[in-house]
């Protein structure tokens, strides 16, 4: 018996000491939050899924880490004078997971399927100009456009828009066989627990350097950092500014911090009263301190921004109607408005999503304090938010909308007569619905920036929305993993660059 | 004996309609639907059309009635039918999860019951002593941290200060590396076994001081019975009644999924296969999951009564 006993106990140390060891090859161990909700590239729109997707799959262009535009399948790419015609020449050489050569067929067989009502691509609309396409060979692609459309290109730089097999198309499901022309392979997807991908061997960039990527899904970022310090993942996306800025002057792992194109706005719909008068919403946006709300919900981890966040457009600030907090001012108007005794506000926010929301409302409700306007937050379950954000049933939201590259496709959505979000954004203009219009025909780059040089001053003077401020993603890696450059469209596509050295 | 267990096996099928109807309804009263889940608000950018061809490509266009006895149907077959987001039957996803929650429950449960019963002995024989006030001041501890707040603490510490805790978001069956798995299941097990053997002691405590204070313990004793005897044979046999109940009872509650350990832990459990499921709106799978859970509840609760006839020969249950 008491041999039995000491049998069990040194048992018992012997596992509880084995050292975990990973005999892990030269595969990325990449941990994240959240996993894909799905894997046909032309249908999925969140984040989650288009990190893992643009893994496997390659759009005609891309943004590089400034955001200009690089050739990924197309390798050059013009329009007719009179910009109805869009010619791209592709890539030469591109071989399909399966084998099978890309050509001009799956590009346009691709188009075909996003623009079909029956695919139900919410990107749809980005590409809604494209009347006919036809390629005169096998490496050259023509689109003819009923309307100018100069954002077009940058619209296709989206994983919504990555080329798939004509193959495929015609006779698979694209939501069940992945085969793209990327530098990573699907080999395994068991959702909300771990993704294997493969290096393609016959990628025709340079790399990957890595034998594949392992995503496992630890759904807490602070587990997420615990497992880096542990040294049991290489990689990390991170969300939570509270969780990546713990990692601040950690030497062991390296935090690389990018802008996003996404922001932070306190909506306003001007289709309700009081909102519906501009004094009362230039009031609320000359009390808030947007400086303020980014150091208290975000410990500082972000950038006041106007309504445009890519550096290309974006304004100065102190271009842009009260970007100075001004009590005196916001009084003033409130006092104009007939409002000098102050209302009720009430806020919707989704908990958790992201998870600076209920902070910035909280800050928020602090600083319209002070001109005596009461802000109700109603914190709601993401899901039920999102239905009561489509769906306009609200007086005033605290949002993380996404952002584009080009200002047009990020705000089409909005800003102009039967736009698809019109009962969101709740409030439109002639100057704005022009703006807009002018802002899709306009090919000349200078003439483009200063359309929406004016469009960003008309919204901020208007106040519809106010626009708070842009955050950052996170991405953290150990030493050992060289080539990483983070990007400000989050893409991961870059991994395919990653030698990892253990 | 037969006719009782036919008669709680009777009154379970109102009860299963009953829970049925509810998770039915329930899932579906919540604001939201599949395709808004998956899309976020990007699923405002859909035209008609292609809302209607995306709600036929997943099934969503059949009445709910239509879908609910459907549903009914399939189960009484032991089909819980197929979840729209990860595309398998609900029943293959259960199965897989199951185990996982099932090893987390047993270690729990083993953890509760190695602290809570011999503290609860000792707190009672040597009552007020030190160790009695240590035992019921953990207990206090125990039950007031909840257990997310302890799991957090628990990776913090163990990840930060001392390096371990390796294996977040690698979960290994036990079937694959025993020792491995152990690893990952020790922490998440404590963090709910913790606030389990602080309830664990105090019903043993209380139940053995009452047990104690009985004739036939006296009359034990009088018969010059040794002191040990009389504990083990007479006191505890007795006093573990309460506790069987309540473990039965917890036990129950921890195969529905410790669904914060388990999303804490990453431990691919029933717990956060329901949570995810919920989230998604994937209906099937939060219908079939739940409906698992409340059956697993039901049929330890039944377990547990009849428990009682092994540890008490008082209790039966055949007909007067």
């Amino acid at each position: 018996m008491k041999k039995l006993t000491t049998l069990i106990l040194v048992l018992l140390v012997v596992l509880v000491a084995v050292p975990f060891t990973s005999a892990q090859d030269n595969t990325l161990i990449l941990g994240r939050a959240v996993d894909a909700t799905g894997l046909d590239p032309h249908t999925q729109t969140a984040f989650a899924s288009l990190r893992l997707l643009e893994l496997i799959y390659e759009p005609l262009v891309t943004t590089d880490q400034d955001l200009n535009l690089i050739p990924v399948l197309a390798t050059d790419w013009s329009f007719s004078d009179d910009g109805l015609t869009l010619t791209f020449n592709l890539r030469e050489g591109v071989t399909f997971h399966d084998g099978s050569a890309f050509t001009a067929e799956d590009v346009i067989a691709t188009f075909e399927r996003i623009l079909d009502e029956e695919t139900a691509s919410a990107a749809a609309t980005n590409y809604a100009s494209i009347e006919s396409m036809e390629a005169p060979d096998d490496l050259t692609v023509v689109f003819t456009l009923s309307t100018p459309d100069a954002p077009i290109v940058s619209a296709m730089a989206s994983t919504n828009a990555v080329i798939l097999s004509s193959d495929v198309i015609a006779s698979e499901d694209p939501a069940l066989v992945t085969v793209g022309t990327g530098p990573f392979m699907l080999e395994n997807w068991t959702p909300d627990d771990s993704t294997s991908l493969t290096a393609n061997p016959d990628w025709w960039g340079e790399g990957p350097f890595v034998d594949g990527i392992e995503i496992r899904i630890i759904p807490d970022e602070a587990s997420i950092l615990a497992a880096l310090r542990a040294g049991t993942i290489d990689f990390a996306l991170l969300n939570d500014p509270l969780v990546a800025t713990l990692l601040i002057g950690d030497d062991s792992i390296d935090l690389y911090r990018t802008p996003t194109l996404s922001y932070n706005v306190l909506q306003l719909r001007a289709a309700v009263e009081p909102l519906d008068i501009l004094e009362v919403r230039q009031a609320i946006s000359c009390a808030i301190d947007r400086q303020e709300v980014i150091d208290t919900a975000a410990l500082g981890e972000g950038v006041v921004t106007g309504p445009l966040t890519m550096a290309s457009f974006a304004l100065p600030t102190d271009e842009l109607f009260c970007y100075e907090k001004n009590l005196d001012m916001a009084r003033e108007l409130l006092a104009t408005a007939g409002m000098e005794d102050g209302f009720t506000l009430p806020v919707i926010v989704a908990n958790a999503e992201p998870p600076t929301a209920s902070s910035i409302a909280q800050n928020i409700q602090s600083q319209l304090a002070e001109i005596g306007i009461t802000v109700e937050i109603e914190s709601l379950e993401f899901g039920t938010y999102v239905d009561r954000w489509l769906g306009g049933d609200f007086t005033a939201a605290v949002a993380l909308n996404g952002g584009r590259i080009d200002p047009y496709t990020m705000y089409s959505r909005y800003w102009q007569v039967d736009a698809r979000f019109q009962e969101t954004a709740g409030y439109l203009d002639d100057t704005l619905d022009q703006l807009m219009k002018a802002g899709q025909a306009e090919t000349d780059e200078a003439a483009r920036y200063e359309i929406f040089a004016e469009f960003q001053q008309h919204l901020a003077e208007t106040s519809p929305w106010i626009w708070l401020y842009s955050g950052y993603t996170y991405t953290a890696a150990q030493p050992y993993v060289t080539g990483w450059t983070p990007n400000a469209s989050d893409a991961l596509y870059f991994l395919s660059a990653v030698q990892v050295d253990k | 004996m037969v006719r009782y267990l036919t008669q709680r096996f009777i009154t379970l099928i109102p009860m299963l309609i009953g829970i049925s109807i509810m998770v039915f309804g329930a899932i579906r009263l919540v604001p939201g639907d599949f395709i808004t889940a998956q899309l976020g608000t990007e699923a405002g950018m859909l035209s008609d059309t292609q809302r209607a061809s995306l709600e036929a490509y997943y099934g969503l266009d059949v009445p709910p009635v239509e879908q609910y006895f459907s549903w009914m149907g399939n189960v009484l077959t032991g089909n819980l039918g197929m979840s729209i987001r990860q595309g398998r039957p609900v029943v293959d996803l259960i199965i897989d999860r199951f185990p996982a929650t099932l090893e987390l429950a047993i270690i729990s449960v083993i953890i509760a019951l190695l602290i809570g019963i011999p503290m609860g002995i000792l707190s009672a024989i040597y009552r007020n002593s030190a160790l009695d006030i240590f035992a019921r001041l953990f207990a206090m501890v125990g039950l007031s941290i909840p257990n997310f707040l302890l799991g957090t603490l628990i990776i913090f510490v163990l990840s930060v200060y001392f390096g371990i805790l390796p294996t977040s978001g690698n979960y290994v069956d036990l079937t694959e590396d025993l020792s491995l798995n152990l690893q990952q299941m020790i922490f998440p097990a404590l963090a709910l076994g913790t606030s389990f053997a602080s309830s664990v002691m105090r019903m043993t405590r209380s139940s053995m001081l009452e047990v104690m204070s009985e004739d036939y313990i006296r009359t034990a004793r009088s018969k010059g019975l040794h002191e040990r005897i009389v504990l083990q044979r007479h006191a505890l046999k007795n006093a573990m009644i309460p506790v069987v109940t309540l473990v039965g009872i917890e036990f129950g509650y921890l195969l529905g999924g410790a669904f914060i350990v388990e999303q804490i832990f990453a431990i691919p459990g029933i717990g956060r296969l329901l949570i995810n499921a919920i989230t998604q709106r994937d209906y099937a799978l939060v219908q079939g999951v739940t409906l698992f859970i409340a059956v697993n509840f039901v049929v330890i609760n039944l377990i547990v009564d009849f428990a009682y006839t092994l540890l008490d020969p008082r209790v039966t249950y055949d007909g007067r």
